[in-house]
Parts: C-alpha cells; sequence; structure tokens
C-alpha cells in the first residue's frame, strides 16, 4: 500500500471513532433531564439583565483594574530584577515566589481579611477593594517575569544606539526598550489577561453586596435561589462572549504588529 | 583647525580589560578636528573596544581621554551631554526597529536637545535627503535594505548635529553591492569636514579619504601614519603580515 493511501486510511478511522465517540453522548444523555436542570428559560429570564448590567460588567471591570495595576507594578518588579542593585534584586525575587507561590485564593482573604485585624491596614473600597488590590499583587508577580523576558529579548544594540545619541538609561527604557519589549510580551500578558477574567471568580470570598458581584458569584446565587443550573450554563457562556473574541482581536493586534518589524 | 589647537579627541595611555582579558594596553590617539582618521587590525584586535570607550559605551580601565579637551572620564561630568556630540554608527545599524524613519532621526533630537517637533522635522528631512532617502521618511526600518538602514542610522546621528563621528565597520554587515553608497556617504560627509574614526576593511576608501591610519594588534597601536604610507610601505612585520592577508 502506498504511503499517501495508508495515512488516508487511518485519518478515516480516526473521523469514525469521533462520530461514534459523539454519538454515544448524545444517546446516553438524558436529554429532558439537561434541559430541565440546566436549559430552563424561565430560570434564565430571571437572570437578565442582572447577569450582564451588574454581573458581567463587574468581571469586566475587575479584570481592568487588576490587570492594569498589575502591568504597573510587575514593570516595576521586572525593572527591579534587571536592577544592577542587588537588594532591590533580591526584593522583586522574593515578591515574585511569593505570591506565585500563594494560592490567589489565600492571599485575597488575608488581604480582606487578616490585613485589617492584624495590622489596621483599610484598603478603600472595603474588603472587595482589598480582593483586588490582592489580584493586582498576584498579578504583578506572573506579569514581572514576562516582562523580564521582554525585556532582555530586546537586542543590546537598541540600548547601546539610543544612549550613544544622548538619552538616558530611564529615557531608553522608556521609548526604545519597553515598547519593544512590549511586542515581545503581548502573548503571554493576553495570557495572564485571560487567567484574571476568570480569577475574578475567587473575589466571591471577599464578600459580596449585589452591585459587586461578578459573573461566577452571581451565577452561584442564582442557582442557590432558583434550585436550578441554568444561570451556570449562562455564566458560562458569558466567560467564553467575553475571553473568545478578546483572544481573536490579540492575534489580529500581533499580526499587525508584526508587520512593522 | 581652529586656531585653539585643541584635539578633537585625545586618547593616552588607555587601558580597558574584561576581567582577565586585557583588551587595550596602553593606546595613545590624537585626532585632530576634521580630520578622518581610520583604524584598522585583525579581529579581536580591541578596535571596536578603543571606539567605545571614545563614547564611555565601555568604561576604560585606566587612562585619558579628552574629547574637545574634557576630561570624559571625569565622574561629574554628565556623560550625556557629551554622547550627544559624538555621532556613532554600527555594524548591525541598531535603528529602532518600532519607529518609522523619520521618528528614528527625530526622537534623541526631541528627547536629548529638546527640539520642537518642527525644528526637528526640518532636521530630520534636511539629513535624508543628505543621504539620498527623502523618499523613505514613512518607512519602518525592516522595510529598508541593508545599505538604506545604515544611510538612515547616519542621518540619525547626523541630525543630533555631532561634532564627531564614529563608525564601527559600517559597511561589514553590507552585501557588496550595497556598500558603494554608504561609502558616498561617509566620503561627502569628510569632505564637508567632519571629524571622523572609521572601523574599516575597506582600503580604498581609507587610502582615498583617510588621513591617518591606524594600525591596532593585540591592544596596541602597532603602526600609525599617512594611509597610502602605511599601505604601501608598511614599517612593522605585523603590519605586512595583517595586509597581506587582506589586500
Ligand atoms: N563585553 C565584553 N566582555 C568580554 N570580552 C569582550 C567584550 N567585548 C569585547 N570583548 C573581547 O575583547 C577583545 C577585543 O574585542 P573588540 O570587539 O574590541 O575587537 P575588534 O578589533 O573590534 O574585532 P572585530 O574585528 O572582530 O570586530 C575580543 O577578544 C573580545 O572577545
Ligand atoms: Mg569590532
Amino acid at each position: 500500500m502506498r504511503r499517501t493511501t495508508r495515512r488516508r486510511i487511518r485519518r478515516g478511522v480516526l473521523y469514525l471513532v469521533f462520530a461514534a465517540a459523539v454519538a454515544a453522548v448524545v444517546l446516553a444523555a438524558d436529554w429532558d433531564r439537561i434541559r430541565a436542570n440546566f436549559l430552563q428559560p424561565d430560570v434564565a429570564r430571571a437572570q437578565l439583565p442582572e447577569i450582564i448590567t451588574i454581573a458581567a460588567k463587574n468581571t469586566i471591570l475587575f479584570t481592568v483594574i487588576s490587570f492594569s495595576g498589575g502591568l504597573v507594578l510587575g514593570i516595576v518588579l521586572a525593572l527591579m530584577k534587571l536592577s544592577t542593585v542587588a537588594p532591590y534584586r533580591w526584593l522583586a525575587i522574593a515578591y515574585i515566589e511569593l505570591f506565585r507561590g500563594l494560592p490567589a485564593l489565600l492571599t485575597i482573604f488575608a488581604m480582606a481579611y487578616v490585613l485589617p485585624i492584624a495590622f489596621q491596614v483599610h484598603v478603600p473600597g472595603g474588603t472587595i477593594g482589598a480582593g483586588l488590590l490582592a489580584l493586582i499583587l498576584v498579578a504583578a508577580a506572573y506579569m514581572a517575569e514576562s516582562i523580564r523576558a521582554g525585556i532582555q529579548g530586546v537586542p543590546k544594540g537598541q540600548t547601546e544606539a539610543a544612549r550613544s545619541l544622548g538619552m538616558s538609561a530611564g529615557r531608553t527604557m522608556l521609548s526604545i526598550v519597553l515598547p519593544q519589549a512590549f511586542r515581545i510580551v503581548i502573548p503571554p500578558l493576553t495570557n495572564e489577561f485571560v487567567l484574571l477574567i476568570k480569577d475574578t471568580s475567587l473575589l466571591f470570598i471577599a464578600g459580596s453586596t449585589l452591585q459587586n458581584k461578578e459573573i461566577t458569584t452571581f451565577a452561584r446565587d442564582g442557582v442557590i435561589n432558583s434550585n436550578n443550573s441554568t444561570p451556570l450554563v449562562m455564566a458560562a457562556m458569558l466567560y467564553l462572549l467575553i475571553t473568545i473574541p478578546l483572544t481573536r482581536l490579540v492575534a489580529v493586534l500581533e499580526r499587525r504588529l508584526g508587520r512593522s518589524r | 583647525m581652529p586656531l585653539t589647537g585643541v584635539a578633537a579627541i585625545e586618547v593616552a595611555g588607555l587601558h580597558k580589560s574584561f576581567g582577565d582579558l586585557e583588551v587595550l594596553r596602553g593606546v595613545d590617539l590624537t585626532v585632530e578636528p576634521g580630520q578622518v582618521v581610520c583604524v584598522i587590525g585583525p579581529s579581536g584586535s580591541g578596535k571596536s573596544t578603543l571606539l567605545r570607550c571614545v563614547n564611555r559605551l565601555e568604561e576604560p580601565t585606566s587612562g585619558e581621554i579628552r574629547v574637545e579637551g574634557i576630561d570624559i572620564l571625569d565622574p561629574e561630568i554628565d556623560v550625556d551631554r557629551v554622547r550627544a556630540r559624538i555621532g556613532m554608527v554600527f555594524q548591525q545599524f541598531n535603528l529602532f526597529p518600532h519607529l518609522t524613519v523619520l521618528s528614528n532621526l527625530t526622537i534623541a533630537q526631541r528627547r536629548v536637545l529638546g527640539r520642537s517637533k518642527r525644528d526637528a522635522v526640518e532636521v530630520a528631512r534636511h539629513n535624508l535627503a543628505r543621504v539620498g532617502l527623502m523618499d523613505k521618511v514613512a518607512a519602518y526600518p525592516a522595510h529598508l535594505s541593508g545599505g538604506q538602514q545604515q544611510r538612515v542610522a547616519i542621518a540619525r546621528a547626523l541630525s543630533m548635529d555631532p561634532d564627531m563621528m564614529l563608525f564601527d565597520e559600517p559597511t561589514s554587515a553590507l552585501d557588496p553591492e550595497l556598500v558603494g553608497d554608504v561609502l558616498d556617504v561617509m566620503r561627502d560627509l569628510a569632505r564637508s569636514g567632519m571629524t571622523m574614526m572609521v572601523v574599516t576593511h575597506e582600503m580604498g576608501f581609507a587610502r582615498e579619504v583617510g588621513d591617518q591610519m591606524i594600525f591596532m594588534d593585540d591592544g596596541v597601536i602597532v603602526e600609525s601614519g599617512r594611509p597610502r604610507d602605511v599601505l604601501s610601505d608598511p614599517r612593522h612585520a605585523r603590519t605586512r603580515a595583517f595586509l597581506s592577508k587582506v589586500l
């Protein structure tokens, strides 16, 4: 048998297996129960419009806040880690190890409840503000590593050219190195953004009033109140509605930026 | 040469080590204003390191460097202001890939010299015309040939109105057919009276344009003189050996 023929047969078999698996799931599933538990139009209608106007809005808002804060702090940490002054490096390394090592949930809990009691520190915005601050701290630790790699990925000749034109070290970093590092860093930062969208669901532990519920908390309360799981399905759809266009958008952006290289 | 008689570049007893490796082992050198000094020598002899010490991209281990009479190794000196007066052109061009040609030429004018946008653009256009690339103002570096990139790099350095220019093998990374355009630009620049230090393997260019030729080997200047003399009648055996290999 020729190699191409054999490959075609193998692919055909794989398609058959896939079709059989799908058929098995569809046949085995109890569609009436699924519809009753997960796809109830009445329950769905009861979630609207708040699941969008409040919950989805909060998820996006919390993500943007913790991403922006994390980005700024992450740049500072990356620069500290690349500093020629050793104590700055140690501080940055300790910070990054600490906040990457701890579960985000624990950090949120600590910021929201332990800090105010132990140190009398009160973050503006109450416990949800403290929870957001925790997310910023955690995001910064993850982003710092990507940003550091991005900065180091910019060729040394770029710094030398800028310095030889008389630019200061700070100006060189700001105008020449960081913009180029940013392009290198777009894929890992997108990844971090998507992870943060999902991590905002951990904010439930910081307590929630109706006004600051995000998608997961809102849907969980919806499940409890209606004794039906339809809100979970809605939550899942909302997350995908946010994350999929976002990753597509960044892919386009990346291709655009790649052109000026 | 101005009557003041201050040398453009004066290097005395320059030493530079990288760890245990002593790369410059006592270099003395004077470049007068308006002079073109060509530096030749085998790979690893310290040519780039010498050039990079002159604008302190490398910190010398010991010795003295004066630029227009000012001791640039003085810890009190603002090295950024010294560098703004010394243009540098690299083998690998090092254009800023995220900026257009025009922005490559204006960014340091604006950020370092504090020129207005209008003035900076005017100076940039003038210098682009000088290197024959007026039509590339809006292009990104990636869309230019190597020869065009190097000419933009020269125009970028010139836009700072430097008093002198350092060239580190400006044509070594170019395809042979692109070398000529870059050398033409450098020749015009030399004729206009620019003080230049040029590390190069282009012996024809050095012979035609150079006022002084320096042969370096193993971290010291072995021989220096008028290019035609050094090239056709080298006094030292090491110079002869090197030239017989490259000519
Ligand atoms: N940053 C550095 N760290 C360690 N060693 C270095 C560094 N820069 C240069 N050297 C070494 O110093 C020596 C001289 O280097 P330099 O670049 O000045 O030589 P060159 O004459 O310009 O050679 P080429 O013709 O190959 O460019 C070489 O042995 C090189 O490996
Ligand atoms: Mg070199």
